[in-house]
């Protein structure tokens, strides 16, 4: 069974928000509808993203790590926000596991936001629907497109390329690989909800090689030569 | 959360109802025992009258949370999976229930008793859908328990137990004694399990953290961006907006006024006070489980709160 | 919808370029019954391959938004300038008005007409205007900007960073990135910093402040703002003492091995000693120094067959005259330059300074990448491969916007040079044109006065690099001849201008009174200022007579703005996607390592209302007031519109060399150079909207003494002259004016200059406190106030987005956790923040991943009330705030005179020097920003905003 998800490499996200607007623009003229602004040139604009990037600080100055976290919704395996639903709006696609909502039967009342707990899920307060990530399922399934363009939008704008698309459920796939090799988790594992989309922390650089031998010291030519107690290489 | 309105109404309305049916089977079931004198059809027949009026009430209530009223039919879809779906086949049908019920008191019937058996299981079937409606929900540990179900239970029973004891007060029946006297006792039973919820609700340590939910394992994370910095539905939808005074003295006015007090004006109508005890008691626990019923909503910490604690 | 609705739809895709800031990356623009739909990035585009960010991807809410200008406005009859009254006009005579008042000024003192861009991405059009025109009052926003990290480095290695070159992530093995803030190189750098990480590679950032690039940092290393030189010095130091440098590199690569004269009582001391007997190679440059070959221990001219250079030691030519050899000096210097030194001015440990000057000599010296091409230096000799060492670096206006940047970008590039990593794999690379000549002679600038004459083009371009005293624009007393007072004794290496001081230069009339300002796309009324609140009173000032002392204001932009308010004339440009534009070969191209790339705009929606291209503006003016290059020799009109003047221009008749390398030649099968193509617009448009010319392998590294690829830059004329460009780890030019300051040569500094040309223009480079820090009480201003642009907000463009408004409504101060607390001020609180020259009031942030002597915030957020048409209870208005306020463009300089607050040297506006304190504003006082201005209304012909909702949907027209 297929597990269509993203991976998010934290490890080199630089926190630009390129894939909230690119996510945006895509879906506002999508089959999601559009997504409102309200506000949109007053106090406090607010509108409807399926996508954000958020900033922490970790640790103590000057030891201190400022990691951007994108989020959107998580595919979960298990979702929790499914089987609350009373309309049956709310539904995990069989054929590649995708967590969507059926707009025409949505009767807006929230419960499945209640039951999500990663905060993912936003109600459009005008067109009074719940919407979310959709993983771009108008551009994934869309044969038009040339093969290399069926991603969400997201993964085809990110700039560093943090955001891996593929089947988490097929062992050869790039995020499966990336999941396993960079020790990819999942988000509130306290919940069972398995999300699909995983996360992959920061990461160490290689050691450098050992130093070569027989290297000379230009000093040997232009002098003086450090002192042994200076001396570090 | 941020408590809506509507869905407060809607739960405190029709656990008042639920339990103002609950009484008038119980008398009934004890009259047909013959452990008390069968009231006057009049009884039945307004009370539920009152009953439905209040679960029409708290359907209506209902409607106003959801964003298209016009599909909510839809929302019987899923009753394998959704105890929403289930509260919504459930309700109409104790509604109609009530209705028979006192449909078939009005026009002196027979099945009343067989009835009334039905809407008694409709009612506690309604009790158990509404209270796993938050029950259910895992992580908004504050709901996950059984003291959600006997709480709503309780509670809503103690009103609709108080109302009853009104009705028959006001309308000059017999068992207007009988009646305050089960709502004392299941106001006293409610205020010992949900004194009990809070307890726990004050012990509860949050399985999520903020380590957990971004995945990083240190003492010291810190938000400094959510993204956005007019807000969004994650920040208006789960948020109360109070500070924690407010919630503290929210908490203290439901402990009087859905317990404390109307506990002592119902002994003191016991005691002999006349109707003027009891019908300031049937009141002030209304407005008291109001007040319960916010707090239930205000005092749940959804963990999504987690990702939305600053801007910048 | 039904299916055959969908059908009617007309949805076309159209390639272009972006313009949502400066990186020009390629895109694809969606359009759905005309309206845009989704831009995307081109996956075909060189320089973005496919991928877009945060702003790319909101160019939509751009185009429509409601702070678009429709229609040529002229300030009401009787209106005050800034009341924002205004009336709207026909272009027909907004070009009356302007030609007329144009016409009498060029043809009575052409000075008189300042033309001064901003985000501009046509600076050889607006310069070939205002040289065209005859003033040599024209400069971009580049003085403001990074003009320290052009000149220092193209003054020193013949190229900079950006668009001029970068660092080779896909070789390197260490990466270090210093004073670089969220944007600079955008995409490229993104993309590139991703694939060096993946690969193993390690990444240290130096940077005051943790954010963006920074956060994906391996390792962060907090410096106190300004400091930067010191640091640079110290691991240059470091490197030297230890022997981790590339002696053979620096020896046949640099001038450290030219001789310099060490006679004191000479005046040819301090200059490098060339063999004036030998044969030259070009006339506008020596390259006859001379050696101290080690092995024959005598003089030898450099790079003479079988000869070694001593790098140190003291020597003694045939005449007697005393020499060291340049390297030899640069010791002599560093030798006090100590980590522990270093330690006690940047707040970095000197064992922390010792490890990093240590992992890069390493790296540098036991990571060597060899690739097997053949290639010829300048001296003929055949190698077989290249060579590089894999340490890199990247910086920006961290570095520059420090009035001591340009020494401190001069310590980079000798860093960078020692590790032997100049134009070679894995380090630093040059995009073409560069490298060019150092020092950088390819452009000059008039030299005197008489260069400006009625009627009649500039005698120079505007904007030149000089290459000593000669070629600076004083008159006979040595004043400046520019508004900005560029290329003087006050700053002579101005190469960018200095567009900071022309207001204030030109409301004081110092040096003089002008009569038209010309400003396009900068806000120079807001963020694109120092002193805001005080020249925002300059614009508006009249003088005794009544008469505004900055005569006339025409504004050129997209957007009504802070700056529109105080225009006489408004003139209202294109978006990016409604014009024709070039990234030329002449201005800022895209080039890539591996060769040149130039690109283009076209237009993919129609202008909306009466709004046209800037550049059609000039074409029309520079026809109409008939300059030799835009008029035929019967006095006719030379080019019909912007594209036509485009595809015919050549910098001279028959050059062959014109704005595009691509498609030129009758046929489009010609590069670089070729006949001018009829064609040429339909052949970008068909192929990406960009040219990329990549070069055989050959020509791709140490191109600096690369001789076939200098012939063929040659040829194509991307170089003047083919000769070696020589990294100039001893600046001879700086010394020039040294000399002149001692009384040498025939152009000496006026008297109270003479100090400050001989303090700064050390010839090696040196660590000096900025001159504002200089100039303040550290105990009563004692933190450092920066800015940053956030990736997904370009300066002040983008507060009309309703999508990144979102992301970045209002600012904070960012203030180290342990700062604030120690002050009193929690999280959040409001609190006035205090420099000699101003306070606002403002929010503040705790943060950790901020040095604690620094504070900082987000650039250009605040906005004043009512502009970019947003309501003025906005976020951005009340919430938000300019530290602009805070920031002095002129300092005292004595005897009543005040100087520009810039690099002495290349007058970089040193708007990272400011010096502040912090206290809690009281708990009575508005919570709201401080200071706060009358809000601006809508201007005639603007879209009604909507104030309340919007949902935009592509296709429907409601937005069109």
């Amino acid at each position: 069974m297929t597990q269509l998800a993203l991976v998010i490499d934290l490890n080199v996200c630089v926190g630009c928000h390129a894939c909230v607007t690119s996510c945006k623009e895509w879906n506002t003229s999508g089959e999601a509808g559009f997504l409102a602004d309200d506000n949109p040139y007053g106090r406090d604009p607010t509108g409807t993203f399926f996508n954000r990037v958020q900033t922490f600080e970790v640790g103590e100055f000057p030891d201190t790590q400022t990691v951007h976290f994108p989020k959107s919704c998580l595919h979960c395996e298990d979702p929790p926000c499914v089987p609350v639903c009373p309309t049956g709006a709310s539904y995990k696609r069989p054929e590649d596991g995708i967590v969507l909502v059926d707009y025409d039967k949505c009767i807006g009342c929230k419960y499945c936001a209640w039951a999500c707990p990663y905060g993912v899920r936003e109600l459009d307060e005008h067109q009074k629907v719940m919407k979310k990530c959709t993983l771009c399922v108008d551009r994934i399934t869309d044969t038009k497109l040339p093969e290399a363009e069926r991603k969400p939008a997201c993964v085809l704008a990110c700039p560093t390329n943090a955001r891996l698309y593929g089947d988490i459920h097929d062992e050869e796939s790039i995020v499966s690989k990336a999941i396993r090799e960079a020790a990819g988790y999942q988000l509130m594992p306290e919940w069972g909800t398995q999300p699909a989309n995983h996360y992959l922390p920061r990461r160490a650089p290689a050691k450098p090689a050992a130093a070569a031998s027989g290297t000379t010291n230009p000093l040997d030519i232009d002098g003086p030569m450090p002192q042994a107690a200076e001396a570090r290489s | 959360m941020n408590p809506a309105f509507s869905v407060v109404l809607l739960t405190t309305l029709i656990g008042a109802g639920q339990g103002l049916f609950l009484a008038m089977f119980g008398i009934e079931a004890a009259a047909a025992a013959s452990w008390i004198d069968a009231p006057a059809a009049g009884f039945y027949v307004c009370g539920s009258a009152l009953s439905v009026l209040l679960l029409g009430g708290g359907l209506l209530a209902s409607f106003f949370h959801l964003g298209h009223p016009e599909r909510a039919w839809r929302a019987i879809a899923m009753w394998r999976a959704s105890w929403l779906s289930r509260e919504v086949i459930v309700l109409p049908a104790f509604i109609a229930a009530v209705a028979a019920y006192g449909l078939l008191h009005w026009l002196d019937c027979d099945a009343t008793l067989l009835t009334g058996i039905a809407g008694a299981l409709l009612c506690l079937l309604l009790f158990w859908c509404t209270g796993m409606i938050y029950a259910c929900i895992k992580f908004l540990q504050e709901w996950a328990s059984p003291l959600t179900l006997v709480n709503f239970t309780l509670l809503g029973s103690a009103s609709g137990l108080m109302l009853a004891a009104a009705l028959s007060e006001l309308r000059g029946d017999a068992h207007a004694a009988v009646l305050a006297g089960w709502a004392l006792g299941l106001t006293i039973a409610g205020f010992f399990t949900r004194g009990a919820a809070l307890l726990r609700n004050d012990r509860l340590k949050p399985k999520s953290t903020l380590q957990s939910a971004i995945g990083i394992n240190h003492p010291k994370v810190v938000q400094k961006a959510q993204g956005f910095m007019g807000g969004s539905f994650s920040t208006r939808e789960f948020f109360h907006g109070r500070g924690p005074g407010t919630l503290r003295r929210v908490k203290w006015l439901f402990i009087a006024a859905a317990f404390v007090v109307p506990a002592l004006l119902a002994a003191s109508y016991l005691d002999g006070g006349g109707s003027g005890p009891l019908l300031a008691a049937l009141l002030i626990q209304f407005g008291g489980l109001v007040a319960e019923r916010w707090f239930f909503f205000a005092q749940a910490n959804h963990p999504q709160n987690l990702y939305y604690q600053a801007v910048s | 919808m039904s299916a055959s609705a969908q059908t009617a739809d007309q949805t076309e895709t159209r390639n272009t370029t972006c313009y949502m800031c400066a990186c020009r990356c390629g895109i694809r623009v969606h359009l759905k019954n005309g309206e845009v739909r989704y831009i995307e990035g081109n996956p075909e585009h060189p320089l973005n391959q496919g991928v877009i960010c945060a702003k790319g991807a909101s160019g939509i809410m751009k185009q429509y938004s409601p702070a678009r200008l429709t229609q040529p406005l002229r300030r009401k009859a009787g209106a005050e300038r800034g009341a924002n009254e205004f009336e709207p006009i026909s272009w027909d005579e907004a070009f009356r008005v302007m030609e007329e008042r144009l016409r009498k000024i060029r043809s009575t003192d052409p000075k008189k007409f300042a033309l001064f861009t901003g985000r501009d991405q046509m600076q050889a059009l607006t310069g070939l205007f205002a040289r065209q025109f005859g003033t040599p009052n024209y400069a971009a926003h580049g003085g403001f900007c990074s003009v320290n990290m052009a000149a220092g480095m193209i003054y020193s290695i013949g190229g900079s960073f950006w668009e001029f070159g970068g660092p080779d992530l896909d070789r390197a093995k260490l990466f270090v990135m210093i004073g670089t803030a969220e944007d600079h190189h955008s995409n490229p750098l993104k993309i590139a910093l991703s694939k060096f990480k993946r690969n193993g590679g390690k990444f240290i950032s130096i940077n005051p402040v943790r954010t963006g690039y920074s956060a994906v940092a391996d390792e962060w290393i907090p410096i106190r703002p300004g400091t930067d030189g010191a640091l640079l010095l110290a691991l240059n130091h470091e490197l030297l003492t230890q022997g981790l440098y590339d002696r053979e590199f620096l020896a046949q690569y640099s001038n450290a091995g030219y001789l310099v004269n060490m006679d004191e009582s000479s005046d040819q001391f301090g200059m490098i000693v060339c063999d004036e007997q030998a044969e030259e190679k070009n006339p506008h440059r020596k390259h006859q120094q001379l050696w101290w070959d080690r092995h024959a221990n005598h003089a030898v001219i450099n790079h003479t067959a079988g000869s070694d250079p001593a790098l140190t030691g003291s020597y003694k030519l045939a005449d007697g005259t005393p020499v060291k050899p340049a390297f030899e000096l640069l010791r002599e210097r560093l030798m006090e330059y100590t980590p522990e030194w270093a330690a006690s001015i940047t707040g970095i440990d000197a064992a922390t300074i010792r490890r990093l000057a240590h992992e890069m000599g390493v790296t540098a010296r036991d990571q060597k990448i060899e690739l097997p091409i053949a290639w010829t230096d300048s001296w003929g000799r055949k190698h077989d491969k290249v060579t590089g060492n894999p340490v890199a670096f990247h910086a920006m206006r961290g570095l520059a916007a420090h009035s001591n940047g340009f020494q401190t970008i001069r310590a980079l590039s000798i860093l960078m040079s020692l590790l032997g990593t100049i134009d070679r794999p894995g380090g630093f690379r040059h995009k073409a044109p560069f490298p060019r000549s150092t020092p950088p002679v390819y452009a000059r600038n008039p030299n005197d006065p008489s260069a400006i004459k009625p009627d009649t083009p500039l005698g120079g371009a505007p904007l030149g690099f000089p290459g000593g005293p000669e070629d600076l624009f004083v008159d006979e007393n040595g004043g400046p001849v520019r508004l900005d007072k560029a290329f003087s004794w006050e700053h002579p290496l101005a190469v960018h201008g200095m567009m900071h001081n022309a207001i204030t230069n030109a409301w004081r009339g110092d040096p003089y009174r002008i009569d038209t300002l010309l400003i396009f796309m900068a806000n120079m009324a807001w963020n694109s200022t120092m002193n805001t609140v005080e020249v925002r009173k300059m614009l508006n000032d009249k003088d005794a007579s009544g008469e505004y002392k900055i005569p006339f204001l025409i504004v050129c932009d997209a957007f009504q703005s802070e700056m529109t308010a105080f225009a006489d004339l408004i003139l209202p440009d294109t978006t990016y996607l409604e014009r024709h534009d070039v990234m030329s070969m002449l201005d800022r191209p895209i080039s890539e390592f591996d060769g040149p790339v130039d690109s283009v705009r076209v237009p993919v929606v129609p202008p909306k209302g009466e709004c046209k291209p800037f550049q059609e503006v000039l074409v029309e003016l520079a026809g109409r007031l008939k300059f030799p290059a835009f008029t035929k020799p019967d006095g006719s009109r030379k080019f019909k519109d912007y594209p036509d003047f485009i595809v015919n221009f050549e910098t001279e008749p028959g050059s062959g060399q014109g704005f595009l390398i691509g498609w030129r030649g009758k046929d489009g099968d010609k590069a670089l150079v070729g006949e001018p193509n009829p064609k040429q617009w339909e052949m970008y448009a068909n192929n990406n909207c960009v040219y990329h010319h990549v070069m055989p392998e050959s020509y791709q590294y140490m191109r600096n003494w690369n001789q076939e690829y200098s012939d063929w830059a040659h040829q194509m004329k991307l170089r003047r002259f083919p000769d070696p460009v020589i990294i100039q780890i001893y600046a001879e030019v700086l010394q020039k004016f040294r000399r002149a300051a001692k009384g040498h040569g025939k152009r000496v500094p006026p008297a109270h200059l003479r100090e400050r040309i001989t303090t700064y223009f050390d010839p090696l480079p040196f660590y000096y406190a900025p001159l504002e820090v200089q100039a303040t009480d550290a105990a009563q201003y004692p933190l450092a106030a920066i800015t940053q642009r956030p990736m997904a907000m370009y300066h002040s463009w983008d507060s009309q987005n309703a999508w990144l408004r979102q992301i970045h409504a209002h600012n904070y101060l960012f203030v180290n956790e342990k700062t604030a607390m120690a002050e009193g001020i929690a999280d959040g609180d409001w609190i006035w923040v205090e420099s000699a020259h101003g306070r606002v009031r403002c929010m503040c942030r705790h943060s950790n991943a901020v040095e604690p002597g620094t504070v900082w915030t987000w650039n250009a957020i605040g906005k004043a009330q009512g502009a970019w048409s947003l309501a003025p209870e906005a976020n951005e208005a009340r919430r938000g705030f300019l530290l602009n306020h805070l920031i002095t463009e002129e300092l005292p300089a004595g005897e009543g005179r005040t100087i520009s607050n810039s690099d002495p040297i290349t007058g970089q506006a040193g708007w990272y020097d400011v010096r502040v304190r912090i206290r809690k504003a009281g708990a009575d006082e508005a919570k709201e920003t401080f200071p706060q201005f009358a809000p601006l209304t809508t201007l005639p012909g603007m879209n009604p905003v909507r104030r309340l909702w919007q949902g935009f949907v592509a296709g429907k027209g409601e937005f069109k």
